[in-house]
């Protein structure tokens, strides 16, 4: 599904991140980890064509995003509160980003009837604006947003952060329930190796923007990752 | 501790990428700055003898305190307009061990030293100069100019002081706008006579100077109330904390009927209606219409045609000016959500077109009462709306693709009250002075209808390869992308 190739991102002579070669399967639920400035976001923001690539290339589906925009129909993403429109309510939110992958207002209600739970009573049908809802809110409403139309790619950076221990355990569950459901492939990274374990099938460690670890989840990752953290 | 503030002052200025970025817009305001503080130098030296020669046979000096009134009651307008409680980022000092009092005496000690408190001693001390040398007493003129700098900072912490409480009622410049229209009304019509209860004040002052204290004790309370005001705000839950809306949903079915510009019209909407800062660009919408009474009924301007091409192109094209500029800084905010989502960017550009389109069109319509003042005003104003959406609107759109500068929308720093400055008047001229050349040549040397034609076929020009020009601007848009990305990325 993406491919990215000799792939490098630098600022000012620093090598931000510099990938060889990764290929992530159709269907598949990638995690990556990795300290902070390890080229997370990066990654992700060249998947999404939102920075250039200095060299290298990444293809989504058999499109070069730098040079088509054929990718976005299929790939939702969220990265950081940038990805709301503040001025919003939620409900309206929803329905823009519906309306731009073709799907109408009664479409977004039935999709959004199923995370009721997650939206515990706060999110829709109040009285405010996304910018004032509080950080996990915001977040839990970005991550929504991100799974409206059955996208093909789903691109989280951090999903959990933010998140109550109520929501991170649902979020899990959601996640795990879309690659078996919908063959989706789903992209997160986390700080939580707990969380990236249990929810992805293969986990790409990353550190000053070099893979150095690219692990099939197994009973042993964590500890794996645990021991190579613990440095 | 002084010194550290002062310090991050200066740092927070020169380290701002828009002072890096804008350095021929400052050089602007330092003109603007020194071309002021001319004109003042030049009332306080030319006022004295202008007077005696108009009016020899009374004293300047009472004359002078006669208009202060006035003079008062502009200096307050003004500066409720352009003026700003200047705020340092004050919450991370909270916690600090520094004592609140030292923060708010030097927040609101700084404000005594603005440039809006300078300008008028260029006036106030060559006056008080001159009446030493007209032989008034020393002291008369001493404390006569002790008594201004005291009544321009007593204007300084009262305009603080209305801009906190019209900030907390969220009628903006409403209840200012209404307060000093009751004084000069009650003024004017002799209710209240301000002017001569004013003059009799300073006159008496400047007799007695044991009465200066008086003016003293007023600066005292209102610097007393400013510090009361302040200091309930410095908790992270009062002012600096942001405060919610009460969000009203609405679907705006009606844009349907634009076709697939649709959801970014209704986003556009939304975003003036529901963020101060474009708000206000619907508000100027008012002051632009009535902009005409200014010129039209003057007789001065009756030979001076070109100058109604002036009037005619800001009428039509306040709203497309204020709102055009900073495309598409307004979406800064969520820039990046918009770029990798599923969305033609000529779409997004042509939904911006519309609306400035409709605006100048609704403008029109709206003016047509002018032609009461003649029917070539109706013309002059239909030759603008043309040349505006034709020509105007297409250069906002390009300019727009050198838009590197973020606008926040969310933002409201603490005490910060109104969101636009001068600056973006200055920013408009080019748009509002070439049409009257354009229009001017032809007029001068053919005739009035051939002027109107040049700026009616240019602007039809700009309407017929409106496809053609859009997908140019859009190339030029996707060209600057990654550009745009990154510098809305960067805060400040």
């Amino acid at each position: 599904m993406i491919k990215a190739a000799q792939l490098s991102k630098i600022y000012n002579g620093t090598t931000v991140l510099g990938i060889e070669e990764l290929e992530i399967i159709k269907g598949q639920s990638f995690g990556l980890v990795g300290n902070n400035g390890a080229g997370k976001t990066t990654f992700f923001n060249l998947l999404l064509d939102l920075i250039k690539p200095t060299t290298g290339q990444v293809v989504n589906n058999n499109i070069q995003v730098n040079t088509s925009e054929d990718w976005k129909p299929f790939t939702a993403a969220f990265i950081d509160e940038s990805f709301l429109i503040g001025y919003l309510t939620p409900e309206e939110y929803f329905y823009f980003i519906g309306e731009l992958r073709g799907l109408n207002k009664a479409d977004v209600d039935t999709f959004l009837a199923q995370f009721e739970e997650i939206f515990n009573g706060e999110i829709l049908g109040g009285k405010k604006y996304l910018r004032d809802l509080s950080k996990g809110n915001q977040k839990k409403a970005g991550i929504v947003a991100a799974l409206i139309g059955n996208p093909e790619v789903i691109i989280l950076d951090e999903p959990f952060a933010n998140l109550d221990p109520t929501t991170q355990i649902r979020l899990k569950k959601l996640l795990k329930d879309l690659t078996v459901n919908s063959n989706a492939t789903v992209l997160i990274s986390s700080h939580d190796l707990g969380h990236i374990t249990e929810v992805c099938e293969r986990i790409v460690v990353l550190d000053k923007g070099v893979v150095v670890k690219d692990i099939k989840t197994s009973t042993e990752t964590l500890k794996e990752l645990e021991a190579y953290f613990s440095v | 501790m002084i010194n550290n503030f002062l310090n991050f002052e200066w740092k927070q200025f020169f380290r701002s990428s828009y002072w890096q970025k804008n350095i021929a817009l400052n050089i602007l305001l330092a003109f603007l700055a020194i071309y002021f503080i001319l004109m003042f130098l030049a009332l306080g030296v030319s006022i004295y003898p202008l007077l005696k020669k108009q009016f020899p046979e009374s004293d300047p000096l009472l004359l002078v305190n006669g208009a202060l009134f006035y003079w008062f009651l502009g200096d307050l307008i003004m500066r409720f307009f352009l003026q700003k409680l200047p705020v340092m980022n004050i919450k991370p000092l909270l916690i600090l061990p520094i004592k609140r009092r030292k923060v708010l005496n030097y927040v609101l000690g700084k404000s005594a030293i603005s440039f809006f408190n300078f300008l008028p001693l260029f006036a106030i001390i060559p006056f008080g100069v001159i009446l030493i040398f007209e032989d008034y007493s020393k002291t008369t003129a001493i404390v006569w100019m002790l008594l201004m700098y005291i009544c321009t900072l007593i204007i300084n912490f009262l305009n603080f002081i209305i801009e906190a409480k019209s900030a907390e009622t969220e009628l903006s410049f409403l209840p200012l706008i209404v307060l000093a229209s009751l004084l000069f009304g009650l003024n004017y019509f002799e209710v209240i006579e301000f002017t001569s209860l004013l003059a009799n004040g300073i006159n008496a002052i400047t007799e007695n100077s044991i009465l200066l204290l008086i003016p003293v004790a007023i600066l005292t309370v209102l610097y007393y109330v400013n510090y009361k005001l302040l200091k309930t705000k410095l908790y992270v839950d009062g002012s600096l904390k942001v405060k919610a809306d009460v969000a009203v949903t609405t679907d705006l079915a009606w844009t349907r009927r634009f076709g697939d510009i649709a959801p970014f019209l209704q986003l556009d909407l939304k975003l003036l209606w529901r963020n101060k800062r474009p708000r206000s660009s619907i508000f100027i919408l008012i002051i632009g219409l009535l902009y005409g009474l200014f010129f039209y009924p003057n007789p001065i301007y009756k030979e001076w045609i070109p100058m109604f091409v002036f009037v005619g192109v800001f009428i039509t094209g306040i709203f497309m000016i204020n709102f055009g500029q900073f495309i598409p800084a307004w979406d800064s905010g969520y820039y990046k959500l918009l770029m990798s989502q599923n969305i033609k960017y000529k779409q997004y550009l042509n939904s911006k077109f519309s609306l400035m389109l409709i605006s100048a069109i609704i403008m029109f319509v709206l003016s047509i009462p002018y032609v009461y003042f003649g029917w070539k005003i109706l013309v002059i104003h239909f030759a603008a709306m043309v040349y505006n959406i034709g020509i105007n609107s297409h250069v906002l759109l390009l300019g727009g693709s050198f838009n590197r500068k973020k606008i926040d929308l969310t933002q409201r720093a603490a005490f910060n009250y109104q969101g636009t400055g001068a600056v973006q008047w200055l920013i408009g001229f080019p748009l509002l002075l070439i049409p009257i050349l354009l229009f001017y040549i032809p007029y001068k040397f053919i005739n009035f209808e051939a002027g109107i034609a040049t700026l009616i076929i240019l602007g039809i020009i700009g309407i017929i390869f409106h496809q053609k020009i859009m997908n140019f601007i859009t190339k030029k848009y996707i060209n600057s992308k990654y550009k745009m990305i990154s510098a809305f990325d960067q805060d400040n």
